[in-house]
Order: structure tokens, then C-alpha cells, then sequence
């Protein structure tokens, strides 16, 4: 096993760009170099260049100049679903994988305790196949997504789920400008990611934005209508232990109320406290999105250097 | 006060926000009857759609008996001289609801924001306006933000493209001077041709009131609904403005009798409970809490063995908005833990 970190670049330098780059540089397993932006007085790219980044402030373009000098593998990009799409094309036409933080959709959902694994190991033996080119961008859904499709996936392993529903209050300080163009991308996109990963057969998103000082933290409900009578005991049970395994990478996740069992409806309310990083704890919303990211390029990355091992071993 | 000479617009809620008061179970039928009578009044717009607006249908605002697409396709082709509007609420429903409801041919589209959230509406004012409807701009919970704030909030939503912006009084907690302040805020300092309007909720018994002054102050559109159907103690009172507006000089070419018609024998035997300022309306006016709320939080109430106005008194001392219909559940449940 390589001990190296793997270099990474930060695409977008916003409230999710400039936390997840405070996020990764406490990470053992990646390397931040780059941080671009497109606007030089933003406060994300003063920060990185505080910080020790290489920065940009026009935008992608500069980048690409140096993604093979400064050996970057894996670039996140956290701008909006408009730009993203000329972003990864540009990205992989130099190798370098990406992880989406806008709900652009282009590559697969990533939702990490419900598949993240199979997804990996799907790109590696794709790339034992192919021969090196794997599936090389991987879409994080939206915040409201991450925070609730865990619970949706953890009712729909134990039995059918009709429809899921998902409820996500944000405070509205911690809602961007492209969080707020891209709202209809937000709404799409989660209800499409709580049928495909969820498990649900109808999906439906609602975000709301609530301006109350001080800020509220984020709220997620999830309302899940099972195609038969649910299983109170079986559903509880799996719902607890997604919790936990959410709280590995989320610790500010937590149950506030439920599961709620009425007629075939199953009710879960819960509250994301976010670490404080970059903006303050009333923020779930930014991290439950920036350390899925983190958790899914650090997964990544040490199958890259494991691959990388098994490259040199054979020379 | 006078507002003799003025011409108002009157905006009839019963198909929209009177689906709140009937939990959205309003029939084909029932959309019909009311429509037809409303449109032969002369009532020139009338909403339809779920509660919650297009794509409103949901567990956590409720099923309505058919969906938007078969209201609307049912309403508009009766319709004789009425145009017929749709609510759409940014995060709730889409631009793809949008341009359903324009093929459908709604001839407005009101594009509703908590106030302060004006931003979240480019996306649906600008495509309505490009689509050529009338664009309405309709800032929710105003009583929540000072005037010169309001007005900056408006301008985003003239600058999208909106040719008319709403105050909307969604708690029913606006005080005549409240309403006065922001209309005129509204009034000075938009363009001259963006209209303005203001949509009431009764639960101070301030409907009528309000909205007069709303017009007095510059406003040229007045929501209400025949017999006050509408979430909590209702909204203004259609044919109860329209008579005194009509006392006072003003013209809505609205026939008062047909409106009372159909208001006494159609609305009123409609309601499956009075629409009036009981205990849980009042507490939504007076501690300001979004009157959708009203049948969500009785129902909570019920199941979980709590007073009704304890859980809405909590929403509104947590500051929720319209939409975190969500949290009267969480409230209920935690009351129910602290007895």
C-alpha cells in the first residue's frame, strides 16, 4: 500500500467549494493543490491561497494547464449544473476523475453507504476490462439527497417502497447563488436519485429556504408510503443502523423524531449539525454534501493508489 | 379613506387556496359548478390548482383527489370571459409544471417565494414571461420583512420579469397600517406599469379591511374567496369586499348578487367545516404562523393527544415559513414526549 496522497483540485470556490477544501486538507488520503474560481475577490479563493493552494480566478481554462506538472488525479467540482457539463468534459479529456458536487448528473449517484462500494468496484473491474479508463465521474445528488436517500434505501431493504418523499429545510444564509438557480436541478435531480438509489418506485424532493435569525439548522423529513404494511420492528431496526452509518462521516446527523408508522406511511425526522467548518454548525447542508464528497475521493483515491501498486509491482 | 373611481381586479382563491380548507378533495364537479358561476359573475381570474400550488401533491401537504393537469384541463375550456391563473411554488413544483399549465392554457402564472427568497423565482418568472403569460411575482409572509426590504425583493422579481408583484399576507397578521407601509413602499418604487396586488387571509378578521386600504395605498389586485374558502379563517371575503369596494366608488365589473349566489349556494355547502376565526385561526393572525398550517396542525393534534394552538403557537415561535408543513408532526410529537 502507497502512503502518497493523491492531488486533487477544487473546481468553484463558494460555500461548498471553500468548505470541502478545509475538509480536505485534514484528509490522510488527499492532497489539495488547486482551487479555481471565477471571481478574484471571493472569499473561498483568498482563503485557499492563505492556505497554501495554487488559485485561479479564470476558471477552468488555467487549470488544465497544469493538471499534469502538479499530477492532479481527482478534481471536485462544485460550481453549478449549467457549468459542470463543459467542466467534466474538459476534466476527462485530461484523465483526471471527477467527483460532482452539482446536481448536474452526469455520471452515476453516489450516495455513499448505499453504494458507493459497488460503484468502485464496478469502475475497477471496468477497468481490468478497459484497460484504464473507469468510470471516472461520479455525481454526489444534492445535499436534501444525501441527507435523506440513506433512510429511503434503508426502508426499501426491507421491503417495497410505492413513493418517497423527502422534505429539506436549509436556512437561507447557507443557500449560495447557485443553490438557488439550480432549484428546479435540485428537485429533479433528488427525486429521480431517491428512485434509482433509494429504491422508491415514485420519488418526489421539496426544498424550502427559511430566512429566521438566528439560523435554523437543516431539517430533513422523510415520508415513505411502503407498498404493503410495514414491518415496524424491521424497519426501525435498519433505519437506526443507516443512521450510524451516516454519523461515520456525518457526526452532526441525527434522528430527531420517528420512524413514525401511520397506515402504510413511515415518517422520519432528522437535523444535520454541520462540523463548522466553513460556515457555522446551522450548515448541515454543506457538510452532509462536502464530507459525502470527501468519503467518496478518499475511497477513490486509495483504489488509485492501489492500482498504482499494482502497476509499479509489475514493472 | 378614498378609493372612489379606482378599478380592482378581483382574484378569486376558492379553487387554490380554498383546496387547503377542503384538504385538497375538491371535486371535478365541484370545480366546475364554481367556476361556471364565478366566471358568470364576472369575476375576470380565478386560480386553480392544488393548495401548495403546481406539483403540490405530496405526503406532506396532501393527495388531491385528481391532479393539476385535470383540474385545469377541466376548468379552462368552460371558461367564458374568466382567465384562470396557477401558483407555483419554487422547490415544490418546476418549470416542467409550468409549461404544463401554459399548454393546458393558463393565461397567469403566480410565482410564489417565502419574501425574503425572491432569488429562487429567475427561473419560472423569466420562462413565464417568455411564454407571454401574465407573471406574477408573489412574495409570501410580507408581514416578515420590513418595507424597503419587501421592496428590494420585488424589484429581483420585476427585474426576472414579473409584470405584477403580490404582498401576501399568508399569516392573516398584517395590521391596516402593515399593509399600508408596504403597498406604498411598492408603489413608489417600482416601474409605473408593474401592477400591484394584495392577497388577504382573515384571520384577524382584517380581510376586507386590509385589502381596502391595499387598493387605497396603490394596489390594483385583490385576492379573495366567494365565502372566504381558504386556508384558516379563510381569505378575504370576496362578495364582502366586493359590495363595500362597490359602496366606496370603486368598479370591479364583478356582478355582486351573482358572486353572493354563488358564495350561499355553492361555496357554503362545499365546506366540510366552518371557515371562521375559531381558536387555532386566531393564534395563526396573532403570532404570525402560515395559514395552511390550520387543518395539518388539528389533525396533529388529534393523533397525538395535544392542544392544536400549543403546536401552532411552537411553528410560530420557531419561525417555520410556508412549506415546513413537515415540522407540525416533529412539534406535535415533542409536546406530546415533554407532558
Amino acid at each position: 500500500m502507497v502512503n502518497k496522497k493523491i492531488n486533487i483540485a477544487l473546481i468553484g470556490s463558494g460555500n461548498i467549494g471553500t468548505d470541502l477544501m478545509i475538509k480536505a486538507l485534514r484528509s490522510g488520503t488527499l492532497n489539495p493543490v488547486w482551487m479555481v474560481g471565477i471571481d478574484e475577490n471571493s472569499d473561498g479563493l483568498k482563503r485557499a491561497k492563505a492556505l497554501g493552494l495554487k488559485t485561479t480566478h479564470l476558471g477552468i481554462d488555467e487549470l488544465l494547464e497544469h493538471i499534469e506538472t502538479d499530477n492532479i488525479q481527482i478534481a471536485f467540482d462544485a460550481t453549478s449544473a449549467y457549468v459542470h457539463q463543459e467542466n467534466n468534459r474538459k476534466l476527462q479529456s485530461k484523465g483526471v476523475k471527477v467527483i460532482d458536487l452539482t446536481p448536474a448528473a452526469i455520471g452515476p449517484y453516489c450516495i455513499p453507504p448505499v453504494n458507493l462500494e459497488s460503484l468502485l468496484s464496478q469502475t475497477e473491474s471496468q477497468a481490468q476490462i478497459n484497460d484504464g479508463s473507469t468510470t471516472s465521474n461520479l455525481n454526489m445528488v444534492t445535499c436534501g439527497g444525501q441527507a435523506t436517500i440513506p433512510i429511503i434505501a434503508a426502508i426499501s431493504r426491507v421491503q417495497s417502497v410505492d413513493y418517497g418523499e423527502i422534505v429539506a429545510t436549509i436556512a437561507s444564509k447557507s443557500a449560495g447563488p447557485g443553490t438557488r438557480k439550480n432549484i428546479d436541478e435540485f428537485t429533479r435531480t433528488t427525486a429521480d436519485a431517491i428512485e434509482q438509489i433509494g429504491g422508491a418506485r415514485q420519488g418526489k424532493a421539496i426544498i424550502v429556504m427559511n430566512p429566521a435569525e438566528p439560523p435554523l439548522m437543516m431539517r430533513d423529513t422523510v415520508h415513505c408510503l411502503t407498498l404493503d404494511e410495514p414491518d415496524i420492528e424491521a424497519i426501525t431496526a435498519s433505519v437506526l443502523s443507516m443512521i450510524e452509518q451516516v454519523q461515520e462521516y456525518v457526526p452532526g446527523y441525527r434522528l430527531k423524531n420517528g420512524p413514525v408508522f401511520d397506515g402504510k406511511r413511515v415518517s422520519v425526522f432528522l437535523e444535520v449539525a454541520g462540523l463548522g467548518d466553513y460556515l457555522p454548525e446551522y450548515a448541515g447542508n454543506l457538510d452532509i454534501m462536502t464530507s459525502a464528497a470527501l468519503c467518496t475521493g478518499e475511497m477513490l483515491a486509495r483504489n488509485l493508489s492501489s492500482n498504482m501498486s499494482v502497476k509499479d509491482s509489475h514493472h | 379613506m378614498n378609493i372612489s373611481n379606482k378599478k380592482i381586479i378581483l382574484h378569486d382563491m376558492c379553487l387554490r387556496d380554498g383546496m387547503h380548507a377542503k384538504r385538497h378533495q375538491i371535486s371535478l364537479t365541484e370545480m366546475t359548478q364554481l367556476a361556471t358561476a364565478l366566471d358568470d359573475a364576472g369575476v375576470p381570474l380565478i386560480e386553480v390548482t392544488h393548495g401548495d400550488g403546481l406539483g403540490g401533491n405530496s405526503v406532506n401537504y396532501g393527495f388531491a383527489a385528481h391532479s393539476d393537469e385535470e383540474y385545469l384541463s377541466t376548468v379552462i375550456p368552460l371558461m367564458k370571459q374568466a382567465k384562470v391563473s396557477a401558483l407555483l411554488l419554487p422547490g415544490i413544483g418546476t418549470v416542467d409544471h409550468l409549461r404544463m399549465a401554459h399548454e393546458l392554457g393558463v393565461s397567469t402564472i403566480r410565482v410564489a417565494a417565502q419574501c425574503t427568497e425572491a432569488d429562487v423565482t429567475e427561473q419560472h418568472i423569466s420562462l413565464s414571461r417568455e411564454l407571454g403569460l401574465d407573471t406574477v411575482g408573489f412574495l409570501m409572509m410580507a408581514h416578515m420583512l420590513e418595507p424597503k426590504a419587501l421592496l428590494e425583493q420585488a424589484k429581483l422579481m420585476e427585474s426576472y420579469g414579473a409584470n405584477c408583484i403580490y404582498c401576501t399576507d399568508s399569516a392573516g397578521y398584517m395590521l391596516q397600517d402593515d399593509v399600508f407601509e408596504r403597498i406604498s413602499v411598492l408603489r413608489d418604487g417600482l416601474k409605473p406599469d408593474t401592477q400591484i396586488g394584495f392577497h388577504g387571509h382573515h384571520n384577524l378578521a382584517l380581510g376586507v379591511a386590509n385589502s381596502l386600504t391595499a387598493v387605497e395605498a396603490g394596489a390594483e389586485r385583490i385576492d379573495g374567496s366567494a365565502a372566504g374558502l381558504g386556508a384558516g379563517a379563510g381569505n378575504t371575503p370576496l362578495e364582502v369586499f366586493n359590495a363595500v369596494a362597490t359602496r366606496m366608488g370603486a368598479s370591479t365589473n364583478v356582478d355582486l348578487f351573482k358572486l353572493m349566489a354563488a358564495a350561499e349556494e355553492i361555496v357554503v355547502p362545499m365546506m366540510d367545516q366552518a371557515i371562521r376565526v375559531d381558536r387555532d385561526s386566531l393564534v395563526l393572525g396573532y403570532a404570525g404562523v402560515y395559514s395552511s398550517f390550520l387543518l395539518h396542525a388539528k389533525r396533529a393534534a388529534k393523533k397525538y393527544g395535544v392542544p392544536s394552538e400549543a403546536i401552532l403557537l411552537k411553528l410560530g415561535q420557531m419561525k417555520t415559513v410556508g412549506g415546513q408543513e413537515d415540522m407540525i408532526e416533529d412539534v406535535a410529537i415533542n409536546l406530546a414526549k415533554s407532558r
